[in-house]
């Protein structure tokens, strides 16, 4: 039955040499750590993607309670953490799973580094990697500020006068991050909300994708 | 793909009718010992994944998330503090070469110049060799640059007690707290004494821990006023002995109101 539907649309779409592309493929010796075990270095990739696809669903999970306004925003972290059945595990993973991106993160930038992987013809792939480096870490400064406790809202304020003292953008950086050039309020919890959830994810989701491609496309480098 | 008339199409799409089955290359064509993606290798990455999942979940198990009190933009004591990724560049500001006058040099120029190598390492470092020894400078550019940011995050770190900040700070609901009586004798004393360090509805602050569900004696109260404890100093009250009665019944009040 399964069989018949797949052939079914495989005539219609011809989808066999797509996921052929994306799964169908040799891992090589090198990079096995069934064949020597100091090849795990060649995991932190994967698993930096593992821990981002678990901040992806705990956080969609989050979603379901937060209210992203300053009345209601840190009542409805605190019901979560103390009321909702498994509220503080969900939480928990998103709070920890960020520490652990940023760490896997930097393991697999270098291992990278130091196999020299980033070399002709790889240049474009450690470029779109730098840049989710630098997505995560944005990922990490705007969610920091959600749960609108006194840690959140006292190391955003340091956060947007660090960024007020950049040169001749630095006022008008502060106020398209915080909606206001002096206040710490309102409009800073929305927009740093809107950038956590739908703008910082969009960049996320699209250099990923570029990330993947470019390396199906070249392959993993090969050994030293 | 096969071009040129004869071909055949399903409907008027452009995927051909005649099916040739995908035959990806022999695995013998690959050097070394190769092992299939699908299904193998991702079936020990489902392992290796479960293992790394039950970890983490452990972590969040044994360290639940953190939450301070509701955000209160009016406590003028408390000490920010960032996430620990971010404690290095917090920490170089700090240094006097990145502060004052020379402010733009930590925010921007020595950010900026490691960030921006980090980014354009493949054209700075354009040997043909791979191995780290056939490229000293940009391992030795990137070795300094790890040790650096691992010292400043180290250095940040280390003195701060995040304990004592989580117990300054517990998550205490707005509309759980105390209600202050202001008319209470004791209150004005409190002001003049207690108020810089333990906040105005004894929540404590950046300095104090708070006072409320306090698990000590009127006589213990005392005590501490006078003689400090921990890392409260010694003389925090001067006054007589029947306004330090005043105040130790001030706090047992508001303890008391607390617990109901």
């Amino acid at each position: 039955m399964l069989q018949k539907i797949y052939d079914w649309i495989d005539e219609r779409v011809d989808v066999t040499p797509i996921w052929r592309d994306i799964a169908d493929h040799e891992v090589p010796e090198h990079v096995n750590p069934a064949h020597h075990f100091s090849a795990f270095v060649y995991c932190f990739g994967g698993l930096t993607f593992f821990v981002v696809v678990i901040q992806i669903l705990s956080g969609m999970f989050l979603t379901m309670y937060y209210v992203p306004d300053i009345e209601n925003a840190w009542r409805s972290v605190y019901y979560l953490q103390t009321e909702v059945a498994h509220g503080q595990i969900v939480r928990g993973m998103h709070h920890w799973g960020a520490s652990v991106v940023v760490v896997m993160l930097l393991l697999h930038t270098c291992r990278v580094f130091f196999t020299g992987s980033y070399k002709k013809p790889r240049e474009l792939n450690w470029m779109v990697g730098v840049l989710l480096f630098f997505v995560i870490l944005g990922l990490g400064f705007t969610g920091y500020l959600l749960p609108w406790d006194n840690k959140a809202y006292f190391a955003t304020q340091v956060g947007l006068e660090i960024a007020q003292q950049v040169p001749f953008i630095g006022d008008a950086l502060r106020t398209l991050l915080a909606g206001d050039p002096t206040i710490v309020g309102a409009q800073t919890l929305a927009r740093f909300f809107a950038i956590h959830v739908f703008f910082l994810p969009a960049a996320l989701f699209a250099l990923l994708g570029i990330h993947f491609i470019l390396i199906r496309k070249q392959g993993i480098s090969g050994p030293l | 793909m096969k071009k040129g008339k004869g071909m055949k199409f399903v409907g008027d799409s452009r995927i051909s009718a005649e099916r040739n089955p995908y035959i990806p290359k022999d695995y013998s064509e690959f050097p070394g010992r190769t092992e299939a993606f699908w299904p193998n290798y991702l079936l020990k990455e489902w392992l290796v994944g479960s293992v790394f999942l039950v970890g983490f979940l452990c972590l969040t198990l044994a360290h639940p998330s953190p939450l301070e009190g509701m955000a209160d933009p009016t406590n003028a004591s408390y000490i920010p503090l960032p996430d620990w990724y971010f404690l290095f560049l917090y920490e170089l500001l700090k240094y006097e070469f990145a502060s004052g006058n020379w402010t733009l040099m930590g925010i921007l120029v020595l950010p900026g110049i490691a960030f921006g190598a980090l980014f354009l390492a493949p054209f700075l470092d354009t040997g043909p060799g791979r191995r780290p020894h056939q490229r000293p400078v940009a391992v030795g550019m990137m070795l300094l640059g790890l040790v650096s940011v691992i010292w400043l995050t180290w250095s940040s770190a280390a003195p701060i007690d995040y304990q004592a900040r989580a117990e300054q700070n517990r998550p205490i609901p707005p509309d759980e707290q105390v209600q202050v009586d202001t008319s209470h004798e004791g209150y004005a004393i409190y002001e003049s004494n207690c108020m810089s360090c333990h906040g105005d509805a004894l929540q404590g602050g950046g300095a104090g821990p708070t006072l409320i569900g306090i698990d000590r004696s009127a006589e213990e109260i005392a005590q501490i006023a006078r003689e400090g404890v921990g890392s409260m100093p010694p003389d925090q009250f001067t006054g007589t002995d029947e306004e330090l009665e005043q105040l130790v019944d001030f706090i047992m009040t508001v303890n008391e109101q607390a617990q109901q």
